[in-house]
């Protein structure tokens, strides 16, 4: 019952959302169809890939993305299972350790919790256990992060808890050409992989270049891009908190400050090459990410560069804005600033960029 | 000796006479559950059920029901009850069943106490379930793929599966299929079509059904999935998804549970209700299902064709459950006399054993020799006492091999760490024991 209502708010949040968006390329694409057509062309192209869910079938998936799968590849290749998340986990899990790529779709990520041991304890290291005889391509995707008015059990990220496991590839797209360009990538792996995707910009229209609808258009996997270059502070972001960096940047320019914005597309592995040289270059650093900010997304971002020579190229602590550590409240005013906001980002940036970080710690104590 | 048989065969035809057959008939009205026939006018049709009306007003309780009866060929004296019955195996299929479990038998025993010695870290003994194993084996082909819990050896010693491979996995050395990577009996083999053994309980159970999904997708396809598990592990989530996922998804898999009344210390009264896991299969999930005497390596061999039979013919699963009584301790980290009588085990460990059934078969047809049976242990210990000081000795897996296998290409943080760890060792060589591992 949870779920219906879930798909509304969804679909009453998307048409909110998509109205902010820039109409000026010359060709555009909803994320819903950079999913989409990912799934068709790679169906088309291989025999072995098949998607399994609740209501990916008929329905065309709850939110979607599976639209018109079912009729033009039937009953064998588009399968609507029972209300078991552990039970599809598995049969997935099993159907790729005997050969087939089978695209496992989560209503929602946070569903996944009934089925992680599926994808840790089989997915992940299988692999590994049997000396390499055995692995598991499988793609588990879904929508993950907050939602709209969904409240704390339909609200969280989980690309920390995936990115944790070793075994697993953990991919966050942000954009359209992400979602295409990185699911047929994942749908091509050799290992397991986690693809969190985000309903609220599902509805949103990106532009996209030409070579975007090519058939074989992909992403690489492990490879962040940088979407906007600057000089003076990097902001490093994934799925819609790239949106937030993009428009702080935005903002900051306005107050003649130049931000690099780093959009991760993968978490596992973290291509920390592209952050190291950006910090390298701007000698500060924001991570902006939805989730929570312990052990998180951000946190790891700040451990691999204590690790590493660029830590000495900081010329200020970096600041990490995150989720507010509560799960996630109903009330929209709440709702609002439970989530990194623009705002956010710039009084961050501000601060970082005035050496006032080390002296608002010491008030705080 | 000839009046037990004699009374055994007696209460078998009891049973049969009492089995109310006609009552499990027609509590499953089959036509109705099958969606390709018209069920009868006069049931309702709602969509979550087509049964008839009634105006009598009661519950249905579980005593309305017969027990699924126990399919069973051979008595605990080794005669067969109804010749039809017989599945004709030549002397050298029996003899090859015989001697595999007896070698399960004896190697358990080894490795058992090889574990108390401190040499491996865990073992878990085959006792009391060596005819399930070998008589569902025996009716498989090799191309059926099998899915394990963990005490499944006798498939694997069935299907070919060596002394030296048992042993070198247990030891996880540089001969050990799984390069030393998974605990002591956690086998697999991709030449035998045994996937590797998964440690958390059942989910091998819809990895299984999965498989047997990817199977029947196949064109002309004639290989199924044979998934074990135990009483216990049936009480999961996860067989309950393998269950209704295999009815609804219609795949070709056999659902194999070994029923040995424990899971770990807890007894299968604490275990369910229903009547065992049998019980589940008809009515609960539309599953068609055979219930035997699981320490009669007859009747689980000729059950197991028949479910094979049906299996691929109709892309159906079958629930199969075979009763018998685990002999031995749950694991090496278990004592079991401390929740059962010793004198109930040894009844299981004596005239209700599997092997003295089917050892007492043969000495009826004449193909048993004392002094061979004492030969074949003898030798079959010597070999094994023999492999363990082998495989203690091979050299362990390359170290560096730690990194492999987490992705199909190592990604470029573990190439460092490798290389880290390859110069560290460079640097300090004689603080390591490089000699006992692979270079």
């Amino acid at each position: 019952m949870l779920r219906s209502r879930l798909i509304q708010a969804a679909s009453s949040a998307q048409r909110a959302f998509s109205t902010s968006q820039k109409a000026l390329a010359a060709k555009q694409m909803t994320v819903r169809d950079a999913l989409n057509s990912a799934l068709d062309e790679e169906l088309a192209r291989d025999d072995r890939v098949f998607i399994l869910g609740e209501e990916v079938a008929q329905y065309d998936g709850a939110y979607k993305v599976s639209r018109g799968l079912w009729k033009k590849y039937g009953d064998k290749r588009v399968i609507d299972t029972p209300i078991t998340e552990m039970g599809f986990a598995g049969i997935a899990v099993g159907a790729a350790m005997a050969g087939l790529r089978p695209v496992c779709e989560f209503m929602t990520w946070n569903f996944s919790m009934q089925a992680i041991d599926h994808i840790i304890n089989s997915a992940a290291k299988t692999f590994y256990m049997s000396a390499g005889a055995v692995n598991v391509p499988i793609v588990f995707r879904g929508p993950n992060g907050a939602a709209s008015g969904v409240a704390a059990q339909h609200s969280q990220c989980f690309a920390a808890w995936y990115a944790h496991c070793p075994g697993l590839k953990v991919i966050s797209p942000y954009d359209s050409e992400d979602a295409r360009g990185l699911l047929k990538a994942a749908i091509r792996d050799p290992d397991p992989v986690v693809f969190l995707e985000n309903e609220l910009v599902y509805g949103t229209a990106f532009p996209v270049a030409d070579n975007v609808a090519d058939k074989d258009f992909v992403v690489p996997i492990g490879k962040a891009k940088i979407m906007r270059p600057g000089k003076d502070i990097t902001l490093v972001a994934h799925s819609k908190a790239v949106e937030t960096s993009l428009l702080a940047a935005a903002e900051l320019a306005k107050k003649g400050i130049e931000a690099e914005v780093i959009n991760l597309r993968s978490i596992r592995p973290l291509d920390t090459a592209t952050i190291f040289a950006s910090v390298r270059k701007t000698h500060h650093l924001v991570t902006v990410e939805n989730g929570w900010p312990q052990h998180g997304v951000g946190a790891e971002i700040c451990a691999r560069i204590m690790e590493d020579q660029t830590f000495f190229e900081l010329d200020a602590p970096v600041w990490r804005c995150a989720g507010v550590d509560v799960p996630m409240p109903y009330a929209k005013t709440l709702e609002l600033h439970a989530l990194p906001r623009v705002q956010d980002v710039v009084e961050a940036t501000l601060k970082v960029l005035g050496g006032k970080v080390g002296k608002a710690v010491a008030a705080a104590k | 000796m000839s009046f037990l048989r004699k009374s055994v065969h007696l209460l078998g035809a009891v049973a049969r006479r009492q089995q109310p057959l006609k009552v499990i008939r027609g509590a499953i009205p089959t036509a109705a559950r099958d969606f390709s026939s018209e069920p009868p006018s006069d049931y309702a049709n709602f969509p979550g059920a087509k049964a008839p009306f009634v105006s009598e007003l009661k519950l249905i309780h579980p005593e309305d029901y017969a027990p699924i009866p126990i399919y069973r060929v051979m008595d605990s004296d080794g005669y067969i009850a109804d010749e039809s019955q017989d599945p004709q195996l030549s002397r050298e299929v029996v003899e090859k069943m015989f001697r595999d479990m007896v070698l399960l038998n004896t190697m358990d025993k080894i490795l058992y106490e090889s574990q108390r010695q401190g040499r491996i870290s865990f073992y878990m003994t085959n006792f009391g379930e060596e005819a399930s194993h070998i008589g569902s084996a025996a009716a498989l082909e090799m191309r059926d793929l099998i899915y394990g819990q963990y005490r499944e050896a006798g498939v694997l010693v069935w299907r070919g599966f060596r002394i030296d491979q048992f042993i070198d996995q247990c030891y996880g050395n540089v001969d050990d299929l799984g390069r030393g990577k998974q605990m002591p009996v956690h086998y697999g083999s991709r030449e035998l079509n045994f996937v590797t053994i998964s440690s958390p309980l059942s989910t091998q159970m819809p990895q299984a059904v999965g498989a047997a999904y990817a199977m029947k997708l196949r064109p002309d396809n004639d290989a199924c999935v044979v998934c074990y598990f135990g009483e216990g592990a049936a009480s999961e989530g996860d067989a309950h998804a393998a269950f209704n996922f295999a009815a609804t998804l219609g795949c070709p898999v056999i659902l194999f549970c070994r029923n040995n009344g424990f899971a770990i210390s807890t007894p299968s009264y604490e275990q369910y209700r229903g009547d065992g896991i049998a019980g589940r299969g008809p009515m609960g999930y539309g599953i068609a299902t055979i219930r035997v005497d699981g320490t009669d390596v007859f009747a689980v061999y000729n059950a197991m064709k028949m479910a094979r039979e049906y299996t691929l013919r109709e892309n159906k699963p079958v629930v199969f459950e075979a009763l018998a009584y685990r002999v031995g301790h749950h694991s090496t980290s278990d004592d079991s006399t401390a929740y059962r009588p010793a004198e109930e085990i040894e009844v299981w460990n004596s005239v209700e054993h599997p092997i003295s059934k089917l050892k007492r078969y043969m000495v009826h047809k004449g193909w048993f020799d004392e002094t061979e049976e004492t030969e074949f242990i003898k030798d079959v210990r010597k070999k094994v006492l023999k492999q363990i000081s082998v495989s203690e000795k091979k050299l362990k897996p390359n170290w560096r091999e730690m990194f492999e296998d987490v992705y199909a290409e190592m990604p470029d943080h573990l190439i460092k760490q490798q290389e880290e760890l390859e110069q560290h060792i460079q640097a300090h060589r004689e603080h390591y024991p490089l000699k006992n591992f692979k270079q």
